[in-house]
């Protein structure tokens, strides 16, 4: 402790260089996901109502297991970005916001590896 | 401390909202859904990784009328959310702000979510033969 001001401590360091991190992640995850999305969407409709040997013989294919695994990746990814702005905005007690953004992630963790393990488990055959 | 009532300035219950802030709050809330619909997706992987008895009760549960109509929403949200996600970029990129070129983009977000919607469940249903 000194008797300088926060502000001269601060002065000279310039930003914390971190400010744009979760705007510009959002960014490059929704171009990313466009494409990925159109895929998803009309490879699901293509499926439309196959049977059990079908689907899971279409997700064993490299391609389409490798694509699904950036869907789930990529999608959950930039739904964290979103939920934990939409929890920002509308959660005002601190403690709360925190609590329901540690919820959100962990889930978001375990979601992400379920899928993920799913797709591997299909693609490989175990 | 019963006073006159104060007077209200027009708030969301009586101000009709513009075109523009109908889509803007319409997109956080298929925001939202999606992040559900990703759910629903884990649960689909998860089951066909199960094997077949899995994979056909989570195939009978989207097959029937209700769940057809709620795959139906998450894929017009899933649509919207991304057609108005372009347009965000565009914004980002610093185009598109006119009244006019906002309310015109507006439509055509609306427009190819409907679209891509259609053609979505169009291809679904003629692969499987209505």
């Amino acid at each position: 402790m000194g008797l300088r001001t926060p502000l001269s401590a601060a002065r000279g360091l310039g930003s914390a260089k971190e400010g744009v991190d979760h705007w510009w992640k959002q960014r490059l995850t929704a171009i990313a996901l466009v494409p990925l999305l159109l895929w998803f969407g009309f490879s699901v409709a293509l499926l439309g109502t196959a049977d059990y040997y079908t689907v899971v013989g279409w997700l064993a294919h490299p391609v389409n297991a490798g694509l699904m695994i950036l869907v789930l990746a990529v999608g959950i990814w930039h739904g964290v970005l979103g939920l934990q702005v939409v929890i920002e905005d509308y959660i005002a007690t601190e403690w709360k916001k925190i609590m329901v953004l540690l919820l959100v992630q962990f889930a978001a963790v375990i979601l992400a590896l379920a899928g993920i393990l799913a797709v591997l488990r299909i693609a490989l055959g175990v | 401390m019963a006073g006159r009532a104060k007077p209200l300035s027009p708030h969301l219950q009586i101000y009709r909202l513009p075109l523009n802030a109908i889509l803007s709050i319409t997109h956080r809330i298929t925001g939202v859904i999606l992040a559900l619909g990703a759910v629903v997706v884990v649960a689909m992987l998860v089951a066909a990784a199960s094997g077949s008895q899995a994979f056909g009760a989570m195939y009978a549960l989207g097959a029937n009328w209700l769940g057809q109509i709620v795959l139906f929403g998450f894929t017009l949200a899933l649509y919207y959310h991304m057609s108005a996600g372009v347009r965000h970029l565009f914004w980002d990129a610093g185009y598109g702000y006119e009244l006019e070129t906002a309310r015109r983009s507006s439509q055509a977000i609306i427009a190819v979510a409907v679209v891509l919607t259609l053609a979505t469940w169009a291809v679904a249903y003629s692969v499987s033969g209505g």
